[in-house]
């Protein structure tokens, strides 16, 4: 069970009070309309599905109810960072 | 007195049963321990061929001794008898053998042993085909160990959650050093040990530390740590896994010890910790030797029989034959001696023994026989003779000629494999160390350190000053103390070890296939010869051995087979212990209870139950009720003996001739509120809400970005930049996540916010002709005419004295008034409504004759009529899609996709059965040729079913391929009962298809 | 190859099992192969079977990074049904279970593939609307499986509790008479052996490390211990597909997920069917050895540890005790994890890819053990003649382009 760090409550809480959120930075489209079927299934559907670092949301559900991203291992499960939405990591698969 | 009790050993007598004999235990024994006192020798048969067994350990690692304990509802199957602690009363049996134990008509399979080698199932029972099922029959009787209880469990379980600083799992020397260390600095610490006293090996221990008995020892330093405020000790307790960011979990057994099932209060409870730091001083498990016919009743490891002489004062045998690799295990043989029974030699395999001990052994006369393996046992049901023979210096062969000891009892021991199972959970990968001749931890994953034997450390003075170390690190890491240690050094009474030898397979006269079975996984049966078979069959992973042979899956978990299994298979392949690795070891630690894990979550507390205000109205009327999500919903309102059918189309008339009430608090409701409300939710929304004026509300779908529809709801706008938002009753929490999500993530320049008023408000629906009138009666406040107070407006008012908020919106397709008040004043507004309504006999009705209502009308329930691949437009309501609204809104542009714009989607529409009393089941299949041959082209479905009163026949809405252009076709839903049932393509509203009976 | 029966036990018996055959080969790799299956667990070694057998292509490698058959297929809980809603999902799985019907046959190793039952209950009047919907269409495209009462699931599984006052009391279910399990490490093994001995190699502790490719065109894998040529590379990486397809510079709409199990200590026969229940979220079965094989949903977050969070235990557990309160003071003796592909509707990916000569096969989530005949089978196929197999049509990577997605998951609910 994860111990998870909200920055927005600045806590460590245990994972049962969150829910996961998928992969963070996909940023939608602005105009839909004028991708293609594949561009838009592509947003959609398809994700890096990284093993190792891998930048993804978390909401703080029976919390403060924000989002917020997280930088995890996949593989070893150790959250190295969260950051608020809107903001960057300063971990990614490149520097770590 | 029992006759192998030593006469020294004395106590208060237990009473006990075993495989229905009375016997007599000591208070302070173990099942196993009294077993043995009292000369028991066969405990159970092995799993695969039935071979008689007897009690091998004394602890975790008991293969054997495999015990159903009690009767009835809290019958308990597969304990350990050598973790049982004896009870007054206590009841146990064998779990294998028929007729009895000693007398197994199974064990008759055991004569054919050589033709079920590993994996033999794989290779037959195949043919003929059919039969397989009838095998398996006989092979799943014969499988299997204790019994499940068939009653529910009469005991109750709890949780603990925990935060501490330090966690030290083990209360030996190692782990009890370290939690004095941590707590005098204050850190909180946990300390927890599996058996019902602390103290590990030492309680069978003759040692000194500091000048005392080790015994007394642990007494002092237990109470020191008992008087700290910051320690909690934690006996009976076993720490059955280590979870991801330092979880870990603690199985305590309150009750255990006292009565088959808890007296009063809780039977076990779990301890889920999250520590800063953490402990390890798990000790470690002596290691067989594997000889032929090593499973006979009476071997046993020598650190058992030396605690059950030492702990116990039970001396389980006679003539003491002890057979080892290492110095350690000759402190077995003087244990034996000083209980005045004979030890008839020591075996050594080492050619060249030497050290305190060895000469401490021969110089009490006992027979040393160096450089000698004990290669067979022999006897049936106890052992009766050790053969003994010369080997070579590398343990591979038999050099010289066989001798008989007679022998009762062989103490066996082929060194120590540390406890690394916890450092395993957390995925630390072993590493083999030759110099200790086992694996040790691995580099740490979590904040843990291993002290002591569990980190191969293996001599007294070395576990303690290890076990400080590590206390006063953990603590120090955790942010007390400043890692130095209060007391850094013991006195400890120790003979010197010499180093040991590595032997896995102790060779016989005949190769390893044709000799003897020489047992290294007791409970499977596991052997020698069966792991070099899986070799030369080609399997070569370890892995691969484990799963073929069977290796290590028995409830012991292969803590006393594992290493030596592995060793053999290294030696097969040619390989290094190192190259050919371990398996790894997973939660639990050791069998924990399925009730123990579930806790209080059972029963009627296995999910919430969410009630509305007048819930207790409803009890009281007799409803039925239907699960929706967490809530109980009234389902219908049967009056004295009436089905659900007959309660429906009483309810429904009710409502379409005169006025019903609906208890519709469960929908979800959202506060929205923000200068940006109308924006955000017009993009959520497939319709516009930029020109929703105050008083007004408005019907939307909401779809996900796939198209597809998620939920539906009213809007209303209760003042500029506020609005009340429905959601289905299922859906709300989901809704309120996903507006989140987006005005969080995508949108954050947005101004809106979003709060669950769902519990805030109670909902009673006043619905039927006379709804207006209904309505006159409790409010006096609000002008209810149909041209001040329109369908589709809401107003505030006072009903029955409440300041209440209505709405004209109707799900049924009458005139209809949403009464909303606070949720306190719900029972009163209801009762109220009811006590107006009384002269229009108002009715209440539940979510059946809701839905058969809303079918009437067409009105589709999302996850019913919709199943997550339908589209507005299936839905037959293009209506409810803002086609020009400026932002494309969540869902619009997958609207475009390929296949969401295909001719020949599902569509909905409603079906009308040629015979009129026929109800079509929902779930029905629909085609349009009913003569068609199995597999049939299947064009959609039925949704929704009823037989409306109102209009005199059934009504079913369907998604049918096309069906939007197949008004007026006649299409067949083929039945399990064989009928094809004959169905006509109409419109999906049914009743007053013009809108009007809303309107007036 | 010999061939096993009780009469090779037998004669082996009475040579001390000294003689016994290889199960396959540890062949040294080839510099090129016809068709390189990337992953060593049923579905690629099954796929590798059936290009042997059914389309006559022997010059295979099968390269597993570790050993057969020691991912999923050695983790789930062996669960199989063909009980599925839509008909492209059904069909394919009915291809499946007509292929287990036979296989011990056909490989002529016991796969232990006991048609014992599955009963997937429903506790809530949608949950039984949901039932009815899947299994006439089961009915009708030939699939066994009738709706059942609480009395007869009290009949099938005497333990079970259908007590009206439960939490959510079950209100009936689906039966298939034609599921059960199989033995899953035999499934590998029988599959691995059956290919070896048609001329596959099965290369095991060899770790694909790239995908190389030319124009477009695939021409072979780098491998931890070289490069290995071949013009057709089938990927059956489960887990780590995205993994394996971001070699090849693709993304898939697959997430790898952490999917728990545990065993509890083996007793004695009291459980002789499948139990699954989506709302109150486990499954439960027996295995021969008599140990009650659980499991239930997967884990929220994307995980390749082979582990997951304890208070999803927790939750399989309570459900399990929901159903069986006499399973409450039986032990669990073993937990562990496994990875799956999940896809966003909850089905397959059979499809080759805008790489020429690349094929995969993944995203079976859940609930691929079942699949593995079926998938080897129409995977071969598909492979074999560069374009989809019928029943493999539906399950291309193009509909999340498209949008035609097989949603199933009321049918894949629960993981199984």
């Amino acid at each position: 069970m994860l111990l998870i760090h909200c920055p927005h409550c600045r806590e460590h809480r245990e994972e049962e009070e969150f829910s996961y959120g998928g992969e963070a930075h996909i940023v939608r489209p602005l105009e839909p309309e004028a991708l293609s079927d594949e561009e838009w299934g592509d947003y959609l559907f398809f994700r890096t599905n990284s093993r190792g670092i891998h930048h993804e949301m978390w909401y703080h559900a029976v919390g403060c109810r924000r989002y917020f991203n997280a930088t995890r291992n996949t593989v070893t499960y150790e959250i190295l960072e969260t950051y608020k939405t809107g903001t960057q990591p300063t971990i990614t698969g490149a520097s770590a | 007195m029992s006759r192998n009790r030593l006469e020294s050993h004395t106590g208060a007598t237990l009473d006990f049963t075993f495989n229905g004999k009375a016997y007599q235990g000591i208070v302070g024994d173990t099942l196993a321990s009294a077993l043995l006192a009292n000369g028991v020798d066969v405990v159970g048969r092995s799993f695969k061929y039935a071979r008689p067994r007897g009690i091998f350990g004394h602890g975790a690692e008991e293969p054997n001794a495999i015990i159903q304990l009690g009767a009835g509802a809290a019958t308990i199957p597969n304990l350990k008898a050598t973790q049982v602690e004896l009870y007054q009363g206590l009841e146990a049996s064998s779990v294998n053998g028929w007729p009895s134990v000693d007398f197994d008509v199974m064990g008759i399979i055991g004569a054919f042993g050589r033709l079920m080698p590993p994996g033999f199932y794989y290779k037959t029972f195949m043919y003929p085909k059919k039969l397989w099922m009838t095998y398996e029959h006989f092979i799943r009787k014969a499988a299997g160990l204790g019994a499940t209880p068939v009653e529910a469990d009469p005991d109750s379980y709890d949780k603990l959650n925990q935060h501490c600083d330090v966690l030290v799992v083990g209360a030996g020397p190692a782990g009890l050093v370290a939690a004095r260390e941590a707590a005098r600095t204050g850190a909180r610490v946990i300390i927890a040990d599996e058996q019902s006293e602390f103290g590990g090996s030492l309680l069978a221990s003759k040692q000194t530390i500091d000048g005392r008995i080790a015994t007394d020892w642990i007494a002092s330093l237990v109470a020191e740590l008992a008087a700290y405020k910051n320690v909690q000790l934690l006996p009976r307790s076993t720490v059955f896994g280590y979870y991801d960011h330092n979880f870990l979990t603690i199985l305590e057994r309150r009750t255990d010890h006292l009565a088959l099932s808890a007296p009063s209060g809780t039977r076990q409870r779990i301890h889920r910790v999250r520590a800063a730091q953490v402990v390890l001083a798990t000790g470690a498990f002596e290691r067989p030797l594997v000889f032929a016919h090593n499973d006979i009743p009476g071997v046993m490891l020598a650190s058992s029989v030396s605690t059950y002489v030492n702990r116990y004062g039970v001396a389980p045998g006679n003539k003491l034959v002890v057979f080892t690799t290492n110095d350690n295990a000759y402190q077995t043989a003087l244990d034996w001696h000083q209980t005045g029974r004979q030890v008839v030699a020591v075996v050594d395999s080492r050619t060249n023994p030497s050290g305190e001990i060895v000469d401490a052994v021969k110089a009490l006369g006992i027979e040393v026989l160096v450089g000698h393996g004990l290669i067979e046992a022999r006897g049936k049901k106890r052992v009766k003779a050790a053969l003994v023979a010369p080997i070579n210096e590398s343990g591979t062969q038999v050099v010289g000629a066989v001798r008989y000891l007679d022998s009762d009892l062989i103490a066996c021991s082929g060194g120590w494999s540390p406890a690394i199972h916890l450092s395993s959970h957390t995925g630390a990968k072993p590493v083999w160390d030759p110099n200790i001749v086992g694996f040790r931890p691995g580099a740490s994953k979590q904040q843990e350190r291993s002290a002591g034997a569990c980190r191969g450390t293996f001599d007294l003075a070395g576990c303690l000053a290890e076990g400080a170390s590590a206390g006063a690190e953990a603590a120090k890491l955790s942010g007390r103390g400043d890692g130095g240690l209060q007391f850094p050094g013991f006195s400890v009474e120790e003979y010197s070890e010499q180093p040991q030898q590595a032997l896995f397979l102790v060779p016989h006269t005949q190769s390893t296939s044709r000799a003897p079975s020489q047992f290294v996984d007791f409970q499977l049966d596991v052997s020698a010869s069966g792991i070099e078979l899986a070799v030369r069959e080609g399997f070569e992973s370890v892995e691969h051995v484990k799963r073929y042979t069977a290796l290590g899956f028995g409830t012991d978990q292969g803590k006393l087979g594992n290493i030596n299994g592995m060793a053999i298979l290294a030696n097969a392949l040619d390989q290094s212990i190192a190259e050919t690795g371990t398996t790894i070891f997973r939660p639990s630690y050791t069998p924990t209870t399925f009730g123990a894990i579930a806790g209080r979550d059972v029963n009627h507390l296995f999910d919430p139950e969410r009630y509305t205000a007048m819930h207790r109205w409803h009890q009281q009327q007799g409803a039925e009720f239907e699960d929706v999500g967490q809530w109980k919903r009234p389902w219908y309102f049967p009056q004295s003996g009436e089905s659900l059918q007959k309660a429906v189309n009483r309810e429904g008339l009710a409502v379409r001739n005169s006025v019903g009430i609906l208890d519709a608090s469960t929908l979800g409701k959202i506060d929205i509120q923000g200068p940006d409300a109308a924006e955000f939710i017009t993009r959520m929304y497939t319709n516009s809400y930029l020109k929703l004026a105050p008083g007004k509300c408005r019907y939307g779908v909401m779809l996900k970005e796939d198209g597809m529809i998620f939920d539906d709801g009213v809007c209303a706008c209760l003042a500029d930049n506020h609005y009340l938002m429905f959601t289905t009753t299922g859906g709300a929490a989901g809704v309120l996540a996903w507006l989140e999500l987006w005005q969080q993530t995508e949108w954050p320049e947005l101004q809106v916010y979003f709060t669950s008023v769902t519990d805030h408000w109670t909902t009673a629906t006043v619905t039927g002709p006379n709804a207006r009138k209904v309505i006159a009666k409790v409010c006096n406040d609000i002008e209810l005419s149909n041209e001040a107070f329109g369908f589709m407006d809401w107003r505030d008012g006072t009903v029955a004295g409440v300041k209440a908020r209505i709405f004209r919106i109707s799900f049924t397709g009458e005139l209809s008034y949403e009464v909303n008040v606070p949720a306190h004043y719900g029972r009163h507004i209801w009762e109220a409504l009811i006590a107006a309504g009384e002269e229009f006999n108002i009715t209440p009705y539940g979510t059946e004759t809701m839905h058969v209502l809303r079918a009437e009308k067409g009105f589709i329930i999302v996850g019913q009529d919709t199943d997550g691949s339908m589209t507005p437009a299936d839905m037959n309501m293009d209506w409810v899609v803002g086609k020009n609204k400026a932002f494309s809104f969540i869902g619009k542009r997958s609207l475009q996709r390929s296949d969401t714009v295909r001719e020949n989607r599902k569509q909905l529409v409603g079906l009308k059965t040629l015979k009129g009393s026929d109800v079509l089941p929902e779930g029905a299949q629909v085609v349009f040729d009913a003569k068609q041959k199995i597999p049939m082209s299947m064009q959609g479905h039925v949704t929704s079913s009823y037989y409306s009163a109102s209009l005199g026949h059934s009504i079913a809405l369907a998604v049918v391929k096309g069906g939007h252009s197949r008004l007026g076709q006649v299409v067949y839903c083929p039945l399990a009962d064989g009928r094809s049932i004959a169905a006509e393509i109409v419109s999906s509203v049914f009743y007053d298809p013009k809108g009007e009976r809303q309107h007036v | 190859m010999k061939k096993y029966s009780a009469f090779s036990l037998l004669k082996n018996a009475l040579s001390y099992h000294e003689n016994w055959q290889k199960v396959w080969r540890s062949p040294t790799p080839k510099k090129e192969y016809d068709v390189i299956v990337v992953g060593g667990g049923g579905h690629g070694l099954a796929t590798a079977y059936y290009l042997a057998k059914v389309h006559g292509i022997t010059n295979i490698a099968v390269i597993e990074k570790g050993y057969l058959g020691g991912g999923n297929t050695a983790r789930n809980t062996t669960i199989i049904r063909s009980n599925y809603l839509w008909d492209e999902a059904a069909q394919l799985y009915d291809l499946s279970l007509k292929l287990w019907e036979g296989l011990s046959q056909e490989l002529n190793y016991n796969v232990m593939f006991s048609q014992r039952g599955v009963l997937n209950l429903g506790h809530n009047l949608q949950d039984m609307r949901d039932i009815e919907r899947r299994v006439n269409a089961n009915r009708l495209n030939g699939i066994d499986g009738e709706v059942v009462s609480p009395q007869r699931i009290k009949e099938i599984a005497p333990l079970i509790n259908i007590s009206r006052d439960s939490r959510y009391p079950i209100l009936g279910a689906s039966w298939q008479p034609r599921g059960g399990t199989a033995r899953h490490d035999a499934v590998a093994w029988g599959y691995a052996r059956g290919a070896d001995a048609l001329g596959v190699d099965l290369i095991q502790q060899t770790e694909v490390t790239g995908i190389r490719r030319k124009d477009g065109a695939v021409v072979g894998v780098e491998t931890s211990n070289g490069f290995i040529g071949a013009r057709k590379v089938a990927c059956v990486t489960a887990g780590n597909s995205g993994v394996v397809a971001a070699m090849a510079g693709l993304r898939l709409p697959v997430e790898s997920r952490p999917l728990q199990a545990l065993v509890s200590e083996p007793v004695k026969p009291c459980l002789d069917t499948v139990v699954m229940s989506n709302a109150v979220h486990g499954y439960i079965s027996q295995s021969d050895k008599g140990d009650l094989v659980i499991g239930a949903g997967v884990d929220s977050y994307n995980g390749y540890g082979q582990r997951g969070s304890f208070h999803v235990v927790e939750h399989t557990i309570q459900a399990i005790c929901e159903l069986f309160p006499a399973f409450s003071r039986v032990r669990m003796n073993r937990q562990w994890g496994g990875v799956v592909d999940t896809c966003p509707d909850a089905c397959p990916i059979i499809s080759k890819t805008s790489v020429q000569g690349l094929y995969f096969n993944c995203g079976w989530g859940t609930g691929g053990f079942k699949a593995t005949p079926g998938s080897g089978y129409v995977f071969a196929d598909t492979v074999a003649n560069d374009r989809p197999h019928p029943l493999a049509a539906a399950f291309n990577l193009d509909r999340f382009n498209s949008g035609a997605l097989i949603d199933e998951h009321g049918a894949a609910g629960v993981a199984h």
